[in-house]
């Protein structure tokens, strides 16, 4: 039987990436994600199964850490929070460019500049419309319990390694600092440099093979033209993520007349919104994206035919909300609701603020 | 009669190292980078590890150090080479891992990364030209950039109260517990380039021996936006750059 353990969401993420096979996690401190590199130093991997573990001077040598070891190959991955992953969007931009596979995991804290500890979603636009420079897109995944933040560590390494691609799970620091049951996985053995050698030998900095010239990972090119055919595949590739790689789940959504759109912490706080409507006779159900790149725009407009208004709900101003807008695209009303700055809102005020737009 | 006739094994004197490519430098005749990269190569090759070497480019001049120099390469932000190497060291301890940065790359805005890696002794090789000015976005002030030397972003020359004083980061990390090696050396005379050469390999090996990080800069030259010829570059470098940056080990242990 597989073992459970009662483990925070930070600690879920560390003992994940030593079951997945992390190669290596390098990482700075920052509160409210620091358990993430204490638990790994507990744990002290490299003396089972060899994975390294290095705290950086900062995060922006963090992810450019990241940056050399996902050029070898190699399965590495970071955790931070939002001041942290500011720093880390010029090097994201970069390995979105050079088209590498790497994990950097978001406890968002409330902002904007050094802002607060607690937990906020406030980084929506920063994850899923870029971050860094340039045309890219991050794979974004948004886990609501423990045994999600430890699930996503495997998921999102077979998805950055499947597209070649930074893979970001976008959590907060309430899903980061809860305890909940989580059930271990099998664990998954670390490729060896033998493996990596023939898996991706061909594109990899595994050292130079007889049979080919040296392997040059950069995302430089000074011809607009070659830079604009670099472009077109990284859209190209974005777009077959869009079409294979939605993942969202629906509750209560059957009968619904009204929906409610929220990821993370905040879809575990309507879930109770929904029971609060339900009680009332109020047809309301809840549309939670697991990706929020890709977004799923389908699930929501295959909803629309039945629903009278749609409400999302965010612990910001209002972005994923400009998602949800796009996928209505104006064919039903969509209201937001939301607090900021590490405030959080109670499943009754969400019912509040949901009844008060909709004169319910 | 034809080349071929005359390029025979028993007339070849000197031949280009097998681990240079063919590619043409787009480095301007005169620069240093060329021939800090020939040797390079030729310790790549004769100490046979072209396929246990990575290299970390940086920006500026020596970004396309990936299209001459036949190993596998990693280019970096801006800076922060020693992180890449860093990782790439940890991740593969039997590679042979080289960064190559020049003087606003490694003394400017890869400060932290430079000192921090050089401070954990990471078995890595640093190659750091130093030519006292930015090459690629053309002649602008490098921290390393000499008092009342004119630049781009110096146009009267640099001066203590507007700019700070020129920063010898080599001696800087040679204080450094985790740095095993830091030389300066050059490139100027055919001599020079032996000692560089020396410099190199003893780097490489160190690497191999897990002493901790050796660092070799590489006083070079930048002809073309100190605007002097090749020779005058030279001349300059001796009467105005070894003072100040002295040839010769700084740490050996």
């Amino acid at each position: 039987m597989a073992e459970k353990l009662l483990k925070k969401g930070n600690e879920a993420i560390a003992l994940a990436a030593i079951r997945y096979g992390a190669d290596g996690y390098f990482g700075y401190p920052i509160t409210p994600q620091s358990e993430v590199m204490e638990t790994l130093m507990e744990e002290m991997p490299w003396e089972t199964t060899g994975m390294v573990v290095l705290q950086a001077e900062s995060e922006t040598s963090s992810i450019n850490m990241l940056y050399g070891g996902a050029c070898c190959g190699k399965k590495v991955m970071t955790s931070s929070s939002s001041p942290g992953i500011s720093l880390m969007c010029e090097g994201l931009s970069y390995m979105a460019g050079a088209e590498l596979p790497c994990l950097v995991v978001n406890v968002i804290r409330g902002g904007p500049g050094l802002g607060t500890i607690q937990p906020a979603q406030g980084d929506y636009f920063q994850a899923v419309k870029g971050g860094g420079h340039g045309d890219y897109k991050v794979i974004v995944l948004a886990p609501a319990s423990v045994q999600e933040m430890y699930d996503f560590v495997g998921l999102s390494f077979d998805l950055a390694f499947k597209y070649r691609t930074p893979v970001m799970i976008l959590s907060d620091g309430a899903i980061g600092q809860m305890m909940e049951k989580v059930e271990l996985r099998e664990p998954i053995k670390r490729l060896t440099d033998q493996e990596i050698a023939e898996k991706y030998g061909d594109w990899a900095t595994v050292g130079k093979q007889p049979h080919r010239d040296g392997n040059i990972i950069s995302s430089l090119s000074l011809e607009a033209s070659e830079m604009e055919e670099i472009n077109l595949r990284l859209q190209a590739k974005y777009q077959k993520i869009k079409e294979n790689e939605v993942r969202y789940e629906t509750l209560q959504c059957e009968d619904a007349e009204y929906m409610l759109v929220a990821f993370g912490s905040s879809a575990r706080i309507c879930e109770s919104t929904v029971e609060m409507a339900r009680e009332k006779g109020i047809k309301l159900g809840l549309l939670r994206p697991i990706t929020l790149f890709p977004f799923p725009e389908e699930g929501i407009q295959k909803m629309l035919p039945q629903l009278k208004g749609v409400m999302s709900v965010e612990l910001n101003a209002g972005q994923m909300v400009e998602d949800v807008k796009l996928a209505v695209n104006g064919k039903v009303p969509v209201e937001f609701y939301g607090r900021m700055g590490g405030s959080i809102f109670s499943p009754g005020e969400v019912f509040e603020a949901f009844s008060e737009k909709f004169n319910l | 009669m034809d080349v071929k006739d005359i390029i025979k094994p028993e007339n070849l004197v000197y031949s280009k190292s097998k681990v240079l490519t063919d590619t043409v430098m787009h480095y301007c005749p005169g620069c240093s980078h060329g021939v800090v990269h020939k040797l390079l190569a030729e310790v790549i090759e004769e100490m046979d590890i072209q396929d246990k070497t990575i290299g970390v480019s940086p920006v500026g001049c020596a970004v396309f150090a990936y299209k001459y120099i036949n190993i596998d390469w990693q280019q970096a932000a801006h800076g922060r080479a020693p992180a890449l190497a860093t990782a790439t060291k940890r991740l593969y301890p039997d590679k042979y891992v080289v960064a190559y940065q020049g003087d606003g790359d490694l003394a400017s805005i890869g400060t932290a990364e430079i000192i921090h890696a050089c401070n954990r002794g990471e078995n890595i090789v640093v190659i750091f030209i130093n030519n006292a000015i930015y090459g690629m976005t053309g002649g602008q002030m490098a921290p390393t950039t000499l008092l009342d030397m004119k630049t781009a972003t110096t146009p009267y020359g640099r001066s203590v109260e507007l700019n700070g004083h020129p920063l010898k980061i080599t001696e800087l990390v040679a204080q450094l517990e985790g740095t095993c090696y830091v030389t300066r050396q050059s490139v100027h005379t055919p001599a020079s380039a032996r000692r560089t050469k020396r410099a190199i390999k003893k780097a490489l090996e160190n690497s191999a021996q897990k002493k901790g990080t050796s660092l070799i800069e590489v006083v070079s030259t930048c002809n073309s936006n100190w605007k002097l010829s090749p020779v005058k570059a030279n001349d300059w470098m001796v009467e105005n750059m070894f003072p100040f940056y002295p040839l010769g080990d700084i740490k050996d242990r």
